[in-house]
C-alpha cells in the first residue's frame, strides 16, 4: 500500500486582484463592469493533473522551479488544502516541515511552546514530557528553553521547530526547503536524522532546490513545471533532466538579451565622461574604453581598472566598418551557455561600405565581477591589416573554453591600428559558463592529479568532468 | 459536521493550552502581570460610574442605588460578549500561519477566543462580588444557581455568533470595521447603562429582540436586583436560540472550512 497517492489532482487558486481595479464607483456602475468584475473571474491552476504515487518508505524529491506548485503538491498531502478535483491518498500519520515554528507564540517560553507545537502536530502531553529533553538536546538549546521564544535568534527559532517536528515521530515526514536556511551543522543534523528517518522505514517527501541532495538522497524523484508532472522516476535522470531545461531556458533568455544589444544604437562616441570625439590621430588620448582591448597594455596606466558595472555597455564608432551580427556558438550551434572546455566560438558578420586598409578586429571577455580574462586584437597578434570592402565574416574559434563556472560579458571591436573606433560593442554579449566542479577563480587549467599508493581516496566519484 | 464536533470536542487539551498560552502571553512582559485580569474590569468600572454618576446626571431613575454594581453587573458580561466577538471575527486572519501551514482544526481558533475571555470574564468575577458585599447587597443561593445557567447561555449564543463571523471574515474583511461600529451601538441599544424601566414602550420591543438585553437583565436580577428569578423564561427561549445558533454557525463554518487556508 502505497504512503501517498494522487490521482489526477488538480489545485485551482481563484485570485480576486480585479476587484481593486475599477476607475471610479461611478464608471463601474455605468458600464455595468461591477457585478462582472466581483466574480472571481481569474483563476489560477497552482497543479493540473498530477498523478504520482511514493510508495511506503520511499523518500522521494519534488523539484521544480519556483511557483511550479511544489508547495501546494505538500499542502495537498499535509491535509491543509483540499484538491479542486482528484483524490490524495494518505496513509499514515503526517507531519509536515512546512513552516517551522509556524504555531510559535514569540512572547512565552521555548518550553511552553514545545508543549503547545507539540499538541498541535497531535502529540498528547505525555509523549511531548517524555521526548522533552530529547527535542531540547536535538535543538541545542538547554540554556535558552525558558527564555520567551522572541528573544531567540533566527536559527534558533528554527532548530526549535524542527526539533519538534521530527520527534513527532510520523509514518511520512514533508519537508520544504528546509535546509535552505539553517547553517551548514544544522543541515548535516537534518540529514543525518532524515537519513535515520529512512532506516527506519519511514517515507520521505522532500521538496528542495538541492538537486544534489535529490540525486543522492531520493530513490525517485518528479519534476513539476507550470503545476504539471513533467517527468518523473528514477532521480538522477529527472534532475538532468530539469538541469537541462533550466540550461535552455537560460540560453533563451540570454539570446533574447543579445537581440536586444544588437538593437543598441550607435553613437559617434564613447559614452561616458571621456566623450571627446576620437578624432584621427587622437592616439595620445586615447578614450579609456577603447584602450583596454585593443591594447591591454595600457593597462598600466594610470588609468583605473575597468569595471564591468562602471563601464557603460554601448556601441559607438564612426561605422566605416560596421559589424552587423555576432553569433557565439557551442559544439552544437548557436549558444550562450557553454560548459567548462567546451569549444566556442565567436562568428562576427562585418561589412565596410567603403574600402579601408587600416583595421584591426578585436575581442575581450570579461567576468561578471568586471575583470578581464582575455583581451587580444589582430594588432597585438602583429597581423598587419591590408584591405578590406564588403560583407564578410570574422570567426573568433576558442578550442576550449576553460573559464570557470560564471557569468561572462563579450566585448567585439574594429577599430584603427591606433585605437580609433570604426565599430565597437561594449560589454553587449553575455554567455553562461556552466560547471559541476564549483572551483574558484577564473581559469581552469587543464589538470590532473596524482598521488602516490599510500594516499588514498574513496571510490573515485564517476561524474565526467564536464 | 456532527464527527467533526466529536473532534472538537476531542480537541479540548489543544483549547485548554492555547487558551492558557492567551492568558500568559497577555500580560507577559507587564509589571502587574495577571492582575490585570483584575485591575482592568476594575479600572472600567471607575470609567463608567464616573462619566454616569458626576458627568450625566441621571434625574429621577430609582431603583438603580448603588449604580456601580448596576451598572457592573451588565458590564462585566458585556465586555466579555464584545470581546470575544471582536476578536473571535479576527481569529482565523490572526492565527493565518496555523491554518495555512499546519494541519489544524481551524474551529479551535474561534472558540479560543470565547473561551480566553470568559476566564477574563471569570477573573473579574471576585471584583464584582467584592462590590455586592461592599454595599451589603444580599444573594439568594436559589437566584445565584441560575448565576452558571446564564453564563452557559452567553457562551454558547456568543460562540455561534463568532463561528459565523469568523467564516465570514476570512472571505469579507469589511466586517471587522462594520463589527466596531456595530458593537458601539448594541452597547447603547442594551439595558446596563440605564435600566429597562426607562426604555420607552415603542423601543421595548426592539429591547426584546436584543439577546444581549435578556442575559444583561438577568445578570441584574440575579445579583443586583431583589426578589425572584422572574426572568428565566426568556432566558430559556435564548438558550434554544443560541443552540440553534451555535449550530447554524458551525454548519456554516463547516461548509467554509476548505476554503481557509486558500483566502486566508
Amino acid at each position: 500500500m502505497p504512503a501517498i497517492e494522487l490521482d489526477h489532482v488538480t489545485k485551482v487558486y481563484r485570485r480576486h486582484g480585479r476587484r481593486r481595479q475599477f476607475a471610479t464607483l461611478k464608471s463601474a456602475l455605468l458600464t455595468g463592469s461591477l457585478v462582472k468584475h466581483l466574480r472571481p473571474d481569474e483563476s489560477f491552476s497552482a497543479l493540473r493533473d498530477v498523478s504520482l504515487t511514493v510508495p511506503k518508505g520511499a523518500c522521494y524529491g519534488v523539484i521544480g522551479r519556483n511557483g511550479s506548485g511544489k508547495s501546494t503538491l505538500l499542502k495537498l498531502v499535509a491535509g491543509i488544502t483540499k484538491p479542486t478535483s482528484g483524490v490524495v491518498g494518505v496513509t499514515g500519520r503526517v507531519s509536515a516541515l512546512i513552516e517551522l515554528g509556524a504555531g510559535f507564540h514569540p512572547e512565552i517560553s521555548g518550553r511552553e511552546n514545545v508543549f503547545i507545537n507539540g499538541i498541535m502536530l497531535g502529540l498528547s502531553r505525555r509523549e511531548i514530557s517524555d521526548r522533552f529533553d530529547e527535542i531540547v538536546e536535538f535543538a541545542e538549546l538547554e540554556d535558552v528553553i525558558d527564555a520567551p521564544v522572541k528573544t531567540y535568534s533566527s536559527g534558533m527559532y528554527l532548530r526549535l521547530g524542527f526539533a519538534v517536528a521530527i520527534n513527532v515521530n510520523p509514518d511520512i515526514l514533508l519537508v520544504d526547503e528546509v535546509l535552505a536556511v539553517g547553517d551548514e551543522g544544522f543541515s548535516l543534523k537534518c540529514l543525518d536524522k532524515f537519513a535515520e528517518f529512512k532506516r527506519r522505514g519511514k517515507t520521505l517527501l522532500l521538496v528542495t532546490h538541492g538537486l544534489s541532495l535529490v540525486e543522492r538522497f531520493c530513490d525517485e524523484a518528479v519534476w513539476l513545471e507550470a503545476g504539471q508532472n513533467r517527468t518523473s522516476g528514477d532521480p538522477t535522470r529527472v534532475v538532468q533532466m530539469y538541469l537541462a531545461d533550466v540550461e535552455q531556458a537560460e540560453d533563451q533568455h540570454l539570446a533574447a538579451e543579445d537581440a536586444k544589444a544588437q538593437r543598441t544604437p550607435v553613437t559617434q562616441a564613447p559614452p561616458g565622461p571621456m566623450s571627446e570625439p576620437a578624432a584621427e590621430g587622437a592616439a595620445s588620448a586615447e578614450p579609456e574604453e577603447t584602450a583596454d582591448v585593443s591594447e591591454p597594455e595600457a593597462a598600466d596606466d594610470d588609468e583605473p581598472p575597468v569595471d564591468m558595472f562602471v563601464a557603460k555597455e554601448g556601441r559607438w564608432g564612426s561605422g566605416a566598418v560596421r559589424i552587423e551580427q555576432v553569433t557565439l556558438e557551442g559544439s552544437r550551434g548557436p549558444a550562450h551557455v557553454f560548459h567548462t572546455g567546451e569549444a566556442m566560438t565567436i562568428r562576427m558578420r562585418i561589412n565596410a561600405v567603403h574600402r579601408v586598409d587600416d583595421f584591426a578586429f578585436g575581442v575581450s571577455i570579461f567576468s561578471s565581477d568586471g575583470v578581464c580574462c582575455y583581451g587580444t586584437n589582430t594588432n597585438i597578434e602583429e597581423m598587419e591589416s591590408e584591405s578590406l570592402e564588403g560583407e564578410g565574416e570574422v570567426v573568433f574559434a576558442i578550442e576550449r573554453l576553460d573559464l570557470v563556472e560564471g557569468t561572462y560579458k563579450l566585448d567585439v571591436a574594429v577599430h584603427k591600428r591606433d585605437g580609433f573606433s570604426y565599430d565597437y560593442h561594449r560589454l553587449l554579449y553575455t554567455f553562461r559558463v556552466k560547471s559541476r566542479i564549483k572551483d574558484a577563480g577564473i581559469y581552469r587549467p587543464r589538470h590532473v592529479w596524482r598521488f602516490t599508493d599510500n594516499v588514498r581516496f574513496k571510490k573515485p566519484d564517476d561524474r565526467s568532468d564536464d | 459536521m456532527l464527527s467533526n464536533l466529536r473532534q472538537l470536542f476531542r480537541c479540548r487539551g489543544l483549547i485548554q493550552i492555547l487558551v492558557a498560552r492567551e492568558l500568559k502571553a497577555r500580560y507577559r512582559g507587564s509589571v502587574l502581570g495577571f492582575f490585570w485580569s483584575f485591575v482592568n474590569p476594575l479600572l472600567l468600572l471607575l470609567v463608567y460610574s464616573f462619566v454616569f454618576t458626576v458627568i450625566i446626571q441621571r434625574g429621577e431613575i430609582v431603583d438603580l442605588e448603588p449604580y456601580a454594581v448596576f451598572l457592573f453587573c451588565g458590564l462585566l458580561p458585556w465586555t466579555w460578549f464584545s470581546a470575544s466577538l471582536s476578536e473571535g471575527a479576527n481569529a482565523l486572519l490572526v492565527g493565518g500561519n496555523l491554518i495555512k501551514k499546519v494541519m489544524f482544526p481551524a474551529e479551535i481558533l474561534p472558540v479560543v477566543a470565547v473561551v480566553s475571555n470568559m476566564i477574563h470574564f471569570i477573573f473579574g468575577l471576585p471584583i464584582l462580588f467584592g462590590f455586592l458585599w461592599f454595599y451589603a447587597i444580599p444573594l439568594r443561593l436559589t437566584e445565584l444557581v441560575w448565576f452558571p445557567v446564564v453564563m452557559a447561555v452567553q457562551f454558547i449564543l456568543t460562540l455561534g455568533l463568532v463561528m459565523v463571523l469568523a467564516a465570514l471574515t476570512v472571505h469579507f474583511r469589511d466586517i471587522k470595521d462594520l463589527l466596531a461600529n456595530l458593537l458601539t451601538l448594541w452597547f447603547f441599544a442594551t439595558p446596563f447603562i440605564y435600566p429597562m424601566s426607562v426604555v420607552p414602550p415603542r423601543g421595548k420591543a426592539f429591547m426584546d429582540l436584543n439577546p444581549f438585553s435578556h442575559l444583561a437583565i438577568s445578570y441584574q436580577e440575579i445579583l443586583f436586583y431583589d426578589g425572584p428569578f422572574g426572568h428565566w423564561k426568556w432566558l430559556l427561549v435564548l438558550a434554544v436560540a443560541g443552540a440553534v445558533l451555535f449550530l447554524l454557525g458551525y454548519w456554516l463554518f463547516d461548509r467554509l472550512r476548505d476554503s481557509f487556508a486558500d483566502e486566508v
